[in-house]
């Protein structure tokens, strides 16, 4: 770039501010404040957790509860109650919610279809309390006899065996009690990723002499795989973090088994602590929050892969 | 009646269709073998007592396969797939909603019998059987989930619009990354962090309702930041860029202009957030605790709030169960009412904006 | 296997609306037919009646017949997955299916009604399609490629590719060149000219010329005023419709006076 040569005797005009306002500056920053208080409030959560958690982490035996002898013996029956009843509330909630997703988007007629999505997301707006409630008054009741018929009859089958509870209070009935809240989660998320389909691809399935189901698994299915793998990873980070509906519902004890009938069921994290927090002191206060921490980055682990998932498929 | 229909005999296009009666009748027809079936196992002693939804749910599984096979035989064994995913989709909506359904019914038949004004009325002082009420739970549910509203909804919409008219940089991108990220706190995590850093200042047993606030406000911060967001993208850029023409600085345009136009989505995004934390039992269970007397004041003794108070009314029963678990039930019922009504206002103030805001 | 299409009175509605009226034309074997009009006047939504496609839309029905080589697409007891089968369609935007290679593409439509099929068979099929969409030189060594991968004129050829391999009655064409470059339409109207030894064409299209350069016989569509249901004015020999038409309006439309 050329600069004009400065004649003598005439001044050079000075290049043009830009005029910053008060008010920009304030409300710039208090903004931006703002957002950097989220990136603070998190790091806060981690370090405050980290920091309460640690006489739990050197405790030896006799300070934890259930006579653990260290720590992840003590959290160890935890983690699988809840990675347990997570996977049993999926396995049930995941063939169900696309089943869900695809009759909204592609099977009712389509006048009613909002509606129908809106009956769906009412079992989104129910508090967890509630269901722990209803699970433990109505449901227990109601499928005890099955599981009596279940265990009588196929006792043998490994998940079928045990000592059958009299109330219901297992942790199948738990993880279908987990499977109902993550269903209207899972099914917004693919919903509306069905409704997203490219029309064209349907169109052209049809044009094919595909029948509606054909033309699904043709065009619509593969389109939106990777967002039924981020709807499934939101629907866990529930299941995995739920804890009223267990700590009601759930008759807990520290077993680890895979018995689904019994009421001797592993404990969750969510629902050890909220039902041994208002006792709790000491080391056994701080093994209650350590295994919170434990619960915090198992969850974030998750959500992280399924805005991973995500973001690949949008790139 | 023939199932099979062949009206113009040679025409290529044609194939066997089943009539249009055919599903439902071999529903129907299912239903009542399965539950003749239950009828004679029970009158037999097989069975304890007859089962309707058994009868059903088998009933359901063989018209399954009836269909099938009876398509498969006239239409063809592809439209026989499809039938058979029709059915099994609208068989998993109905399973979806029975739950629903069931647990509505429920909370509104066992949460009348104490739906009364001495619910409203009286707290749990001294009760040690029947009468009492959640008053005290109520007021705290009000004055905690405001105090939190009040700490969420600031810092929610400054980052947000920070997010939409400031950021560009890493520090937005983290800030977006993280905010998702928030959205998948545990509540109960959620509770142990206010519990914690309350600790760290005033000791463990460290109980009362601003605690309880902290813990919410972590919760409804990402959900207010999603959807203000969410909101403020959707505002035309011509907007502010008139704005900007007329000569009106950038924080005057979002604090007139573009706040104003979202205001709408911004109030329903701030009620759906209330909606969703004020049900939230576990983070208040280990912050601002539990409490059978009135207490107004935030700063000082636990808080009862109505979650907590469902809750503990169910698992700590005295020696009669029923008036503790009729409380229970009726805390459950507001608490239902709370958030339904919440919804529907968040619906109906969207519909009354909406028109106004040109697409 | 290319049959004759006989409309027989035919009247098309969304619901209520009346959106086309009282067609009647007769389209013979191996010829190819191009149906222009001004936009809105019905003759996309009028080619979609003769595959179905239009039932699509709820709430779309048609009044009278459409009979090819004699069966009626309308009789009771049609089963539209059959229509389309036979009669096949070839869309304004190329829409190969984008999470299949060029080779599962092409036998999509096959595979749906012969879930097993060899691979040499398989293998056949492919060949014989590309061929016949002249794009196999230009695919052959990369058949297992995404289908999308494929420039705007491929993709479409692909996509005529895999309309041809069930072996269709009828091709319909709704505007197949609309969103390409002039190469890519040229290639594609030499294609058209090599198709019709084989199959039915009817083609809509915006493009006059192409329309005089591609097809045998021409319908004239036009629309009243908005509101009106479409109707066919005029339907002849290309060449005649093109320099001495009969209707007026016909006339108005070729030499450009409107639309």
């Amino acid at each position: 770039m050329t600069t004009a040569p400065a004649h003598p005797g005439s001044p050079t005009t000075p290049k043009p501010k830009a005029v910053v306002r008060v008010g920009d500056r304030v409300f710039s920053a208090a903004s931006v404040i703002s957002g950097g208080l989220i990136l603070v409030v998190l790091a806060l959560v981690a370090a405050f957790l980290v920091w309460q958690s640690i006489p739990a982490f050197s405790a030896k035996v006799g300070e934890l509860p259930n006579q653990a002898a260290n720590f992840w013996d003590y959290v160890g029956p935890l983690v699988f109650g809840t990675v347990w009843s997570a996977l049993l509330a999926l396995v049930m909630a995941v063939p169900l919610s696309i089943g869900i997703a695809l009759f909204i988007s592609h099977f009712a007629p389509r006048r009613i279809a909002p509606v129908l999505g809106y009956v769906i997301d009412l079992l989104a707006a129910v508090p967890s309390v509630v269901y722990g409630l209803w699970g433990i008054v109505v449901l227990a009741r109601f499928v005890q006899p099955f599981y009596s018929f279940l265990n009588e009859y196929l006792g043998w089958f490994p998940l079928f065996s045990g000592q059958i509870s009299g109330t219901g209070r297992t942790i199948l009935t738990a993880s279908i009690v987990l499977a109902v809240m993550a269903i209207p989660i899972m099914t917004a998320v693919m919903r509306e990723i069905f409704l997203q389909a490219p029309t064209l691809n349907e169109e052209a399935a049809l044009a094919l002499g595909a029948t509606r189901w054909e033309m699904i698994r043709l065009s619509v299915l593969p389109f939106a795989k990777s967002g039924i793998v981020s709807a499934i990873m939101l629907g866990l980070g529930r299941a995995l973090g739920e804890t009223m509906a267990i700590a009601l519902v759930l008759s807990v004890s520290t077993n680890v088994t895979f018995q689904l009938l019994t009421s001797l069921n592993p404990s969750t994290i969510a629902a050890n602590i909220a039902l041994q927090f208002a006792e709790a002191s000491g080391t056994a206060l701080n093994a209650l929050i350590a295994s919170g921490l434990i619960l915090f980055v198992i969850t974030l682990v998750i959500n992280m892969l399924a805005r991973y998932i995500v973001r690949k498929r949008v790139s | 009646m023939s199932l099979a229909l062949r009206q113009s005999p040679g025409n290529v296009f044609a194939n066997g269709k089943l009539h249009k009666s055919v599903p439902w009748l071999l529903l129907g027809g299912s239903w009542v073998a399965l539950a003749l079936v239950f009828a004679l196992l029970n009158a037999g002693g097989a069975v304890k007592d007859f089962n309707i939804v058994a009868a059903l749910f088998l009933g359901t599984v063989l018209f399954d396969v009836l269909i099938v096979v009876v398509s498969r035989i006239v239409e063809g064994g592809r439209k026989a797939v499809d039938r058979l995913i029709t059915s099994l989709v609208v068989t998993a909506f109905v399973i979806a909603v029975l739950p629903l359904v069931s647990l509505l019914y429920t909370v509104l038949a066992d949460g009348l019998a104490r739906f009364d004004a001495a619910f409203f009325s009286y707290s749990m002082r001294g009760v040690i059987s029947v009468g009492g009420g959640a008053l005290h739970a109520l007021i705290g549910t009000l004055e905690i989930t405001l105090f939190a509203a009040l700490m969420a909804v600031p810092i929610g919409l400054l980052t947000s619009i920070y997010l939409v008219e400031y950021g560009r940089g890493p520090l937005a991108r983290g800030i977006t990354f993280f905010v998702d990220v928030m959205t998948g706190i545990p509540s109960i995590v959620a509770g142990l962090f206010a519990y914690s850093l309350f600790a760290l200042f005033l000791g463990p047993g460290a109980r009362f309702g601003l605690v309880g606030s902290v813990a919410l406000a972590v919760l409804m911060i990402p959900i207010v930041v999603r959807s203000t967001e969410e909101v403020l993208k959707i505002v035309p850029m011509e907007l502010r860029e008139a704005s900007y023409a007329l000569g009106v600085p950038k924080w005057l345009t979002i604090i007139k202009v573009v706040l104003p136009t979202s205001l709408a989505g911004i109030t329903t995004g701030v009620m759906l957030a209330i909606a969703r934390v004020i049900g939230e039992t576990a983070p208040l269970l280990v912050t601002a605790g539990f409490t059978t007397s009135m207490n107004y004041d935030l700063f000082k003794n636990p808080m009862m709030t109505l979650p907590v108070f469902a809750y503990t009314q169910y698992s700590q029963q005295g020696a009669n169960p029923v008036p503790f678990v009729d409380r229970a039930w009726t805390a459950a019922l507001v608490l239902i009412l709370i958030v339904m009504v919440l919804n529907l206002l968040a619906r109906f103030i969207t519909r009354l904006f909406a028109p106004k805001l040109s697409r | 296997m290319s049959k004759r299409i006989e409309v027989d009175g035919l009247n098309v509605y969304y619901s209520k609306f009346k959106a086309v009226e009282g067609v009647d034309m007769t389209i013979e074997p191996r010829t190819v037919t191009a149906f222009i009009g001004p936009s809105g006047c019905g003759k996309s939504t009028f080619l979609r009646t003769l595959n179905r496609m239009h039932e699509v839309i709820p709430g779309a029905y048609v009044e009278g017949s459409v009979k090819v080589d004699g069966d009626d697409l309308y009789a009771p007891g049609v089963d539209p997955v059959i229509v389309r089968r036979q009669v096949g369609m070839v869309f304004q935007r190329p829409n190969p299916f984008p999470t299949m290679s060029i080779k599962d593409n092409v036998l999509a439509g096959v595979k749906l009604n012969n879930k097993r099929i060899s691979k040499s068979e398989a293998d056949d099929i492919v060949e014989r399609s590309l061929q016949g969409a002249n794009l196999w030189n230009e695919v052959k060594d990369r058949l297992d490629k995404p289908g999308m991968g494929l420039s705007g004129g491929q993709q479409q050829r692909l996509c005529i590719a895999r309309a041809i391999a069930v072996q269709p009655d009828v091709l319909l064409m709704d505007e197949p060149c609309s969103a390409l470059d002039p190469i890519s339409t040229l290639a594609i109207e030499d294609l058209i000219e090599e198709l019709k030894k084989e199959f039915t064409i009817v083609i809509v299209t915006h493009n006059m010329q192409q329309a005089s350069r591609v097809s045998d016989k021409t319908a004239f569509f036009n629309i009243a005023g908005t509101g009106a249901p479409g109707k066919l004015i005029e339907f002849d020999d290309t060449a005649t419709m093109f320099s001495n038409p009969s209707v007026q309006a016909t006339e108005d439309y070729v030499s450009g006076r409107f639309g």
